[in-house]
């Protein structure tokens, strides 16, 4: 078995990669820009709905269900599609996912293949898969042809593009087009797009798209886009291949009542958007005539088998908890170096890794600032903060237990565990105020320089809370 | 080395993740409103569709505002739909060519049912929508909703339909924020949604 794609190779740990993209200007201004306005506008459209919070609680229930019972309604959704004409296959992880559709390809004779933005293909490594195989993959989506036609790497789950502005954009389309765009105004970047793809449209035979839900009961698979390129992709050629992870299921039609006011909402913040599409095997006269559909593990069943971890395999991909993220905000999606960024990212990314020798992966958990923001906002109410804690928690041991991290939380437990030694600690806190001034505390000797290398860490109050309240309360 | 179905589902077995479940379903599956047509007309404007309402006779007023020429439907839709003054080519069989269909200004189709809630429109290739793409590939697109096709919320619409049928699920002419966040309406879908609401 090869690596796991889903880290990007030669990626730094995060810190590293963070203070990196931290002197990035540039890069700080779209985002802000860009997280700002969504946010704004994911609240009004999620106030518009008086049962928001029911909505939540049963689409996490439902993910739940289907996470407990993923056999079955696997096994369901392989006789529901099969029984209308579709082809399943199962794939154990990247390697054999990514041989599946070469083969797939390759027999429907296609020198290309349109693709649906997917985050399952991008996290197997797909395109580079199809290009080491001799087909070309063509991303159809707007913000991943920037991406792919600006020898990029994706940044936001959503808007891969995020990071760049539309004068960046304009340079890279001027280079890669042959009608290139005359201004960089979105509307006639957009209209370039459109010129460039149409005839891959209308001419492709092959076609690979991901889902965002499938039905276990009735073997319908669903996209949500906005531009029209799913749908192009998804009824144009003759063969549609669908790749899609093996928790994306919800057992019946009537549980995307759910879904389908959940993910607009909370992704682009729409209160529907522009175009869904829903296919069960193939149509006769209508669509594809031959529909291969691929199951994929790829580091999902290691996760389920994780008590406090699996609940990120609920997860739906709206992305809302990039856009509330402070990290997020100032580091932007490619530091994390995975396709998941953001704390969404931060919890599965390293999960479907599963490699503990993998630094990077493992640095992916301390991404965060615990502020839980993430978690208010994640529409399947997926604990964010609870998983990252619990994964630090694995991260430290793996690394065995001698090293100063392990000896500071071995510390902090003894300490916390009697009233009168944390009493004891305080004041010897607040006496080092005498050392270290009232200002934040720039660098701290070692092993506390190990907190300050990437942060600042607050001066000590001069009293502490225990001693204000019997000062003033006992 | 065994087969990737038994191993996937072994893992899964083994994982330990089995316990029932049950799932709450407090949230709000029907909603009444004092006028859901007039609800569907505003949401569905708020997406940059044109929404007129009148009668069915209206589909020439729509057409000669846009100086459109040639027109497709599906074979099957109300012969007076097909008002005069246009070129109308019809998908029947044998189905038009893709060339054909690319090439005309415009299509013409009901729909299977409507949400106000969230201003959509759902085809599902049954009376007067044809295939999925004629919707697709002409870059206007002209859809006559019922007010009977018209439901409030997400939950009552899913249910009047067959997911077995393949579904079209249409808020809006197609649209893009992938730079900057900015909305462009029209990228490879319609660039223009006219909806005619009728009486029905």
């Amino acid at each position: 078995m090869g690596r796991n794609p889903v880290t990007w190779l030669g990626s730094p740990v995060f810190p590293k990669a963070a203070h990196t993209a931290l002197a990035d200007t540039q890069l700080r201004a779209n985002l802000r820009k860009a997280t700002t306005t969504i946010r704004d506008k994911r609240a009004s459209a999620v106030a518009e709905l008086a049962d928001w919070e029911e909505l939540r609680r049963a689409g996490e229930a439902i993910k739940d269900d289907v996470l407990a019972n993923l056999d079955t309604y696997l096994l369901r959704l392989e006789e529901s599609v099969t029984a209308r004409g579709g082809v399943v296959h199962w794939a154990r992880d990247a390697e054999e996912a990514n041989r599946i559709v070469l083969d797939l390809a390759r027999e429907h004779g296609a020198d290309e293949v349109v693709k649906v933005k997917s985050m399952a293909t991008a996290e197997i490594g797909l395109n580079e898969a199809l290009e080491a195989g001799g087909i070309r993959a063509v991303e159809t989506d707007l913000a991943e042809l920037i991406v792919q036609l600006g020898r990029d790497r994706p940044s936001h789950i959503l808007v891969p593009a995020i990071h760049r502005n539309r004068a960046e954009i304009r340079e890279i389309f001027r280079r890669e087009m042959s009608e290139a765009p005359v201004s960089d105004d979105p509307r006639e970047l957009a209209e370039a797009a459109r010129r460039h793809l149409r005839r891959k449209f209308l001419s492709a035979r092959v076609a690979v798209s991901g889902a965002n839900f499938a039905v276990a009961d009735t073997g319908s698979i669903v996209v949500v886009e906005s531009e029209g390129n799913g749908r192009m992709c998804l009824t144009l050629p003759q063969t549609l291949i669908t790749v899609m992870g093996i928790e994306k299921l919800v057992p019946s039609w009537r549980d995307l009542e759910v879904f389908l006011q959940l993910l607009p909402r909370s992704s682009t913040a729409e209160r529907m958007n522009p175009y869904t599409s829903v296919w069960t095997g193939v149509t006769p006269g209508d669509g594809p005539s031959r529909f291969h559909l691929v199951l994929l593990d790829n580091g999902r069943t290691a996760t389920l088998a994780d008590e406090v971890g699996r609940q990120a395999l609920r997860c739906i991909r709206c992305s809302a908890c990039l856009n509330v993220c402070p990290v997020y905000e100032r580091t932007g999606g490619q530091a994390y170096g995975s396709v998941y960024p953001g704390p969404i990212g931060a919890i599965l990314a390293p999960q479907l890794a599963d490699d503990p020798s993998d630094e990077q992966a493992a640095s992916l958990p301390y991404a965060s600032s615990l502020c839980g923001a993430c978690y208010e906002v994640c529409p399947v109410r997926i604990n964010i903060p609870q998983a990252l804690t619990h994964l630090r928690a694995k991260v430290v041991r793996n690394k065995g237990g001698r090293n100063p991290e392990a000896l500071a939380m071995a510390a902090a437990a003894w300490v916390f565990a009697d009233p009168r030694r944390f009493e004891a600690a305080q004041r010897a806190g607040s006496l080092s105020r005498l050392l270290t001034g009232a200002g934040p505390i720039g660098r701290l000797p070692w092993p506390g320089s190990k907190w300050t290398a990437t942060r600042d860490a607050p001066s000590l109050p001069k009293e502490s809370f225990r001693l204000w309240w019997r000062r003033n309360r006992g | 080395m065994g087969s990737a179905r038994e191993e996937i589902l072994a893992r899964i077995r083994a994982a330990g993740a089995a316990r029932p479940v049950t799932v709450p379903r407090e949230y709000r599956r029907e909603r009444r409103v004092a006028d859901p047509v007039a609800l569907f007309a505003e949401r569905i404007a708020d997406y940059r569709a044109v929404v007129r309402s009148g009668p069915v006779e209206l589909i020439g007023e729509c057409l000669g505002a846009r100086g459109v020429r040639t027109m497709v439907v599906p074979a099957d839709v109300p012969a007076h739909w097909r008002v005069s003054g246009v070129r109308w080519l019809v998908d029947d069989d044998p189905p038009l060519e893709l060339s054909v269909v690319d090439g005309v200004d415009g299509v013409l189709t009901g729909c299977a049912v409507a949400i106000a809630e969230t201003g959509t429109i759902v085809l599902d290739a049954g009376q007067a929508q044809g295939r999925r793409l004629l919707s697709l590939v002409p870059d206007y697109h002209l859809c006559v909703v019922r007010t009977d096709q018209i439901e409030v919320t997400v939950a009552q619409a899913l249910s009047r339909l067959d997911p077995l049928r393949p579904l079209t699920f249409i808020s809006g002419p197609s649209a893009t924020s992938d730079i900057e966040l900015d909305r462009v309406e029209g990228v490879h879908g319609p660039r223009t949604l006219e909806v005619l609401i009728v009486d029905g």
